[in-house]
């Protein structure tokens, strides 16, 4: 339970970082939180020969709300993400997704970017990442590219950040105005490994009428799965939606592949799968349904202030 | 093969030193074998157990998942730095005292330095917040129920400010 040698390099700046990856190629590893990484070096199930610890890489910190996304920065840790007010406003999906990863004093160390480039398929935040249509921008030799999630994670523990690579942020996308929210997940303990876990995203229209709604699952693929609940409750108002009927389309959904193991087997986890969705798409809906009632009371009091200096 | 030492200045509750160790070395490996802080104990080294958990600039993190490499320049609060200023028990010590909070002890340091810094940012928890504060610390012995009456018993000491009783 101790790691393997290997050589330790410190760099100041992305740039002295991306030069010592050019030089180690495939042995060369990023060490942001490292909270999955040094577990496997301490069980020997990673031997890389040379550690690159980004910690002190300058500029690669912070939360940035910007107009229609949320930038988290490659050394944002966990518990930052999970506590920043205005990344709440904006994206609440984040932080209720967050608090339901490991344990505080993991939070504290491990990065949100870390745990996309990771790609654990029972990780909270490449669904929350796949389930916004958002993307990975990276770093390398020949410049910066970004990744939409769809293309990012490619296997378990697979991402599309190659050896040379440095992932610098992930834009989580603002949804569509009268949207709403819910994470929700089983785990045999709390902080635990999710045996299942569902985010669901909610779209009203003006008149309260689901216009979109999908689910991204935790532990159910190799990669986080999203699948569509349109064909089950769109055009319904939102309090009168048949969310058992989604569930049951999300436990039914081919793209679903669980597989068994000590803690679940596959036909359990597809189970959850169901129960899971049909209460978060009720509670993302009564989200939706609240956060439109709140956008038409501050549009009729921004019209009578117009009027009223009219 | 000599593997390269690596200068690192670390302040251990409240204390300056500098130790040469290999990049491999874990903090939690650093604070015993280098500086023979052995109130930190290592249980199942891949961040599970919570055992080791410390203080790093006053935030709770598994030591078994740092190298002490990489904290070079840092603040680390340990069980030892938990007890009271005149070297008696602290508070969050004193409470599981008073409750049979502990057992073996093996998973106690872990427990003390997580519920100094909890408690720090939450001085009046109910039971449920307790609970779930000590979420990620594994003990095999009490069934947790006093470990939540420690916490709770804590903040109260804490609150009255009598940190030490006769």
């Amino acid at each position: 339970m101790k790691p393997p040698a290997f050589t330790y390099h410190r760099p100041a700046t992305l740039a002295d970082a991306l030069a010592v990856l050019a030089g180690t190629g495939p042995a060369g590893k990023v060490l942001a939180g490292g909270q999955s990484l040094v577990p496997m070096l301490n069980m020997r199930l990673a031997q890389p020969g040379h550690l690159v610890d980004i910690n002190r890489v300058a500029g690669l910190g912070g939360i940035e709300c910007r107009p229609g996304l949320v930038r988290v920065g490659a050394l944002a840790r966990h518990a930052e993400l999970a506590a920043d007010p205005a990344a709440a406003v904006a994206l609440p999906l984040l932080a209720e997704a967050t608090a339901a990863v490991a344990h505080p004093a993991i939070r504290n160390r491990g990065t949100t970017v870390g745990s996309l480039v990771h790609a654990d398929p029972a990780a909270e935040l490449p669904a929350v990442l796949a389930l916004l249509g958002g993307s990975v921008t990276l770093a390398g030799p020949a410049g910066y590219r970004t990744v939409p999630a769809g293309g990012f994670f490619l296997g378990p523990l697979q991402s599309a950040t190659g050896p040379g690579e440095v992932a610098v942020h992930a834009d989580f996308p603002v949804p569509p105005p009268g949207t709403g929210t819910a994470w929700l997940e089983v785990s045999r303990r709390r902080g635990d490994y999710a045996l299942c876990g569902v985010g669901v995203l909610v779209t009203l229209d003006p008149a309260g009428r689901i216009t979109a709604a999908r689910a991204g699952f935790v532990a159910l693929g190799p990669v986080p799965v999203v699948v569509d609940l349109a064909p089950a409750v769109a055009g319904a108002g939102a309090g009168a939606a048949d969310w058992a009927a989604a569930g049951r389309l999300a436990a039914a959904h081919p793209d679903l592949a669980p597989e068994d193991d000590i803690h679940a087997s596959a036909g359990y986890r597809r189970h959850l799968a169901g129960v899971l969705t049909a209460r978060a798409g009720a509670l993302a809906a009564v989200r939706a349904a609240a956060q439109a009632a709140e956008r038409a009371a501050e549009w009729a009091a921004e019209r009578s202030t117009v009027e009223g200096v009219a | 093969m000599t593997e390269p030492l690596h200068e690192v200045r670390l302040r251990v509750n409240g204390t300056p030193h500098q130790v040469r160790v290999p990049a491999r070395r874990l903090l939690s490996d650093c604070l015993r074998h280098d500086l023979g802080l052995t109130g930190t104990h290592v249980g199942c080294e891949h961040g599970v157990c919570g055992a080791c958990t410390v203080l790093l600039d006053g935030a709770p993190v598994r030591s078994c998942l740092l190298f002490a490499v990489g904290v070079d320049g840092q603040e680390v609060t340990t069980v030892e730095g938990c007890r009271a200023p005149g070297g008696g028990l602290g508070p969050v010590q004193q409470a599981f005292v008073d409750c049979h909070g502990l057992q073996c002890g093996f998973c106690t340091p872990g427990f003390v330095t997580t519920i100094t810094a909890y408690l720090r940012a939450n001085p009046d928890p109910d039971a449920a917040a307790a609970r779930a504060a000590i979420g990620g610390n594994l003990c095999r012995c009490t069934g947790y129920q006093n470990i939540v009456a420690s916490v709770l018993r804590a903040a109260e000491i804490l609150r009255a400010g009598n940190q030490v009783r006769p």
